[in-house]
C-alpha cells in the first residue's frame, strides 16, 4: 500500500537477498546493529549492573563474616544461614512475615473486593470515590505512617480520644511488640487495599454480561450470583492479585520504619535484613543471608504465578 | 509480572473514557421498584451511596486531620479532649519544621531527584523499547525475556550490594548516588515496548522510504502517537521517584543531600514526643500533598499505569 503512495525509486525496498551468511551482514544490517546498541545499550547496562549484579553479589557476600565498612572479611560458607536458621531469631523473624503477609494480602483483598462491589455501580460519583479509595496507594509511605502514628498515639491521638469516649483506656500501641504488629498491618491495608479495590473492579466490568444476565433471569438473587457465578470467573483477577501483593507485602520497609523504627515485634525478612547490616551491628554477611532468603521466598511465588497463569484459572 | 495482569495491557486504552464508564452492572436486577418509591430510595442510599461515603472517608478523614493538625499549636494537641478545627490558621508548624530542619533543601534535592531520575528513565525507556520493537537485531527476544526477568526482581534485595558498589564509588551522600542505581528501567521499557507493538507498521514504512533515519522517525512520529502512553510511565515513575524511601535512607547521613521522605524521618527524630506532632503533620503535608496533588490532576494515567502490574519503579 505505502508503496504505492510514494514517489521514491522502488530500489529502497527492494526485498533483501537470501540470507546468506556474509549477506547476513550488509551494511544496513551492521547499521541497525549500532544503532539498536546505541538506542538500548545504556539502560541494559544499567539493569545489568544494579538489578543483576547484586544478585550473585549478594549470594558471595552472603558467606562471609563480614563487618559493614571494614576492610576484611573472611570466607565462612553457609555460616550466615546456619546462624539465622538456628537461631531464635529465624522463627520470630519467619513467623512475624507470615502474620504480616497472610494479614496484610487477605486484608486488602477481601477489603479491595467489597469497595469493588460498592464501586460497581450505575450511581454517580463512583469515578470520584474510585479515585478516593486509591489515592492512599500513591502515597509517600513515610508520610502516611507518620499521619497513622499520630492517630495511634496512646496519649494524644484520635483513636486513644475515641476510646476514652465509650470509657477506655488505648492500648500501648507503639511499645507493645504484637500491638504494633497490629497497627503496622492495619495501616499497611488501609494504604493498599485501593489497589486490590481497582483491579478487581475491572474484573468485574469484563465479566461476561449475557451470563450473568441470564443467571438474574432465572431467578438468581445477587449474593447467589456473585458467590456462584462473579467469584468463580474472578478467579484469574482474584489469583493475579494474590501474587502481585504478596511480592509487596514480602517487601513492605517504609511503614514499618516509620512506624516501628526498632523493628519492635515488626521484623519481617526485609526490616531484619535493613536492621542487621544499617542498624547497629553492621553484619553484612548476616544481613545478605537474610536477603537471600527472601529472595528465594519471592522466587518460588514468581515462579509459582508463572506456571500457573499459562494453564489460567479460566473460564472462557 | 505486568504482562499477566487481566487488565488490559494498553494503558491508552485504560486511561480513555472508558475507563470511567460504570455502566455494566450486574448487580441490580431489573427495575421492580417505581423509581421513587421509599423502599427503593432507601436501598439505593444503604446498598449504593453508603459503602461508597464510608470507603471514601476512611481513606479522607486521616488526610483531613493531618491537615487539621499541622495548623494546631502543641497546646491544641496535647489535651484530653479533641479538638477538631484548628484555632487559627497560622503556619508555626510549617515555619518550626523548616528551621529545625533544612525543609528547603529536601524539598530541592527531591524535585531534583525526582526531575532528573524520571526524565532520564523516562528517556531510556523511550529509547529502548524503540530498539526492542522496530530497529533489527539479533538476539531481540532475548534481550527481552532478560527486562522481563528484571521486572520481577525485588528491588529491596539488592540494596546493601548497590550500597556497597555506590559507596565505593564514591556516591554517598550525593545526589547522583541517590539517583544513579535506579535509573535502570525494565518497568518503563515494557510498558512503552507492548504499546509501540501495537502501531500500525505501515505509518513507519512510510516515514523510512521518504528516507526518514531511526531518529527521526522516532522523534516524529513514534513518540507523538504515544503521548498517552509515555505520559503514563512518567507519572509512575515521578511518583515512585518522589516517594522513594529505603535507597535514599541507605545512602545518604546528611541533611545537606537528604530528600523529602528521609528527612522526615530526621524531623521525627528531632520531634518525637508528645508536643512535635503539629510540626510532624506539617512535614507530611510537604510530602504527601504535592503526590495528591499531582494525582488528583491526572489520576487516570497513574491508575492505568500502576494496576498494569505491582512494579512501581
Amino acid at each position: 500500500m505505502t508503496r504505492q503512495l510514494t514517489d521514491r525509486p522502488r530500489a529502497a525496498v527492494e526485498p533483501k537477498p537470501a540470507p546468506t551468511p556474509r549477506a547476513r551482514w550488509s551494511a544496513r544490517t551492521r547499521r541497525d546493529f549500532f544503532v539498536f546498541l546505541a538506542l538500548a545499550l545504556p539502560n541494559l547496562l544499567l539493569i545489568g549492573v544494579f538489578t543483576y549484579l547484586p544478585l550473585f553479589n549478594n549470594i558471595y557476600y552472603s558467606t562471609l563474616d563480614w563487618t559493614l565498612g571494614s576492610a576484611s572479611a573472611t570466607v565462612v560458607g553457609f555460616d550466615n544461614y546456619v546462624t539465622f536458621f538456628t537461631s531464635s531469631d529465624a522463627t520470630k523473624v519467619l513467623g512475624t512475615t507470615a502474620v504480616f503477609t497472610l494479614i496484610t494480602v487477605g486484608g486488602s483483598m477481601v477489603l479491595g473486593l467489597l469497595v469493588a462491589l460498592a464501586l460497581n455501580s450505575k450511581i454517580r460519583g463512583t469515578t470520584f470515590a474510585r479515585s478516593a479509595v486509591f489515592a492512599p496507594y500513591v502515597l509517600s509511605g513515610v508520610g502516611v505512617g507518620l499521619v497513622w502514628l499520630f492517630i495511634f498515639d496512646p496519649g494524644y491521638g484520635v483513636l486513644a480520644w475515641l476510646l476514652r469516649g465509650i470509657g477506655q483506656q488505648s492500648p500501648q500501641w507503639i511499645n507493645d511488640p504484637q500491638l504494633s504488629l497490629v497497627m503496622v498491618i492495619i495501616v499497611y491495608v488501609w494504604k493498599n487495599l485501593g489497589y486490590c479495590a481497582v483491579v478487581y473492579l475491572a474484573g468485574l466490568q469484563s465479566l461476561p454480561q449475557d451470563v450473568m444476565e441470564a443467571a438474574s433471569l432465572d431467578g438468581a438473587n445477587g449474593f447467589r450470583r456473585f458467590v456462584s457465578m462473579a467469584l468463580p470467573l474472578l478467579s484469574p483477577t482474584t489469583f493475579f492479585l494474590l501474587i502481585t501483593t504478596m511480592l509487596s507485602s514480602l517487601q513492605a520497609f517504609d511503614l514499618i520504619r516509620i512506624m516501628t523504627p526498632l523493628g519492635n515485634g515488626t521484623s519481617t525478612l526485609i526490616y531484619e535484613a535493613y536492621l542487621q547490616a544499617f542498624g547497629a551491628f553492621n553484619r553484612a554477611g548476616y544481613s545478605a543471608a537474610i536477603s537471600v532468603v527472601l529472595f528465594a521466598i519471592l522466587l518460588i511465588i514468581t515462579v509459582l504465578q508463572l506456571r500457573f497463569v499459562e494453564r489460567k484459572v479460566h473460564y472462557s | 509480572m505486568s504482562l499477566l495482569s487481566p487488565v488490559s495491557p494498553d494503558p491508552a486504552a485504560n486511561a480513555g473514557p472508558a475507563a470511567d464508564a460504570f455502566d455494566a452492572d450486574p448487580g441490580i436486577p431489573p427495575q421492580r421498584h417505581r423509581p421513587f418509591s421509599r423502599a427503593n430510595l432507601v436501598q439505593t442510599l444503604a446498598g449504593g451511596y453508603l459503602p461508597l461515603i464510608v470507603a471514601t472517608l476512611v481513606v479522607f478523614l486521616p488526610l483531613l486531620w493531618m491537615v487539621l493538625s499541622s495548623f494546631k499549636q502543641p497546646g491544641e494537641i496535647i489535651t484530653m479532649d479533641l479538638k477538631i478545627l484548628p484555632e487559627s490558621l497560622n503556619f508555626e508548624n510549617y515555619n518550626i519544621a523548616m528551621t529545625t530542619v533544612p525543609f528547603a533543601q529536601f524539598f530541592l534535592n527531591s524535585l531534583i531527584v525526582t526531575g532528573v531520575g524520571a526524565t532520564i528513565k523516562v528517556l531510556l525507556a523511550i529509547l529502548t523499547a524503540y530498539a526492542l520493537v522496530f530497529v533489527r537485531f539479533p538476539y531481540k527476544n532475548v534481550i527481552f525475556v532478560l527486562i522481563l526477568v528484571a521486572l520481577m526482581v525485588p528491588p529491596q534485595v539488592s540494596i546493601l550490594p548497590n550500597y556497597i558498589l555506590i559507596a565505593g564509588m564514591g556516591g554517598k551522600n550525593t545526589l547522583w548516588g541517590i539517583i544513579l542505581p535506579g535509573l535502570g528501567t525494565a518497568f518503563g521499557t515494557f510498558l512503552l515496548r507492548q504499546h509501540f507493538m501495537t502501531l500500525p507498521g505501515s505509518i513507519l514504512e512510510s516515514a523510512e522510504i521518504d528516507g526518514a533515519g531511526h531518529w527521526r522517525r522516532l522523534w516524529r512520529i513514534v513518540v507523538p502517537v504515544s503521548v498517552p502512553s509515555i505520559a503514563t510511565v512518567a507519572l509512575v515513575v515521578v511518583v515512585s521517584e518522589w516517594n522513594d524511601y529505603i535507597w535514599p535512607l541507605i545512602i545518604t547521613d546528611r541533611p545537606e543531600t537528604m530528600t523529602l521522605p528521609v528527612g522526615l524521618t530526621l524531623l521525627q527524630n528531632s520531634e518525637g514526643n508528645g508536643s512535635g506532632w503539629g510540626i510532624l503533620m506539617a512535614g507530611a503535608v510537604l510530602v504527601i500533598v504535592p503526590i495528591l496533588l499531582v494525582f488528583a490532576a491526572l489520576q487516570r494515567y497513574i491508575v492505568a499505569g500502576l494496576t498494569q502490574g505491582s512494579v512501581t519503579g
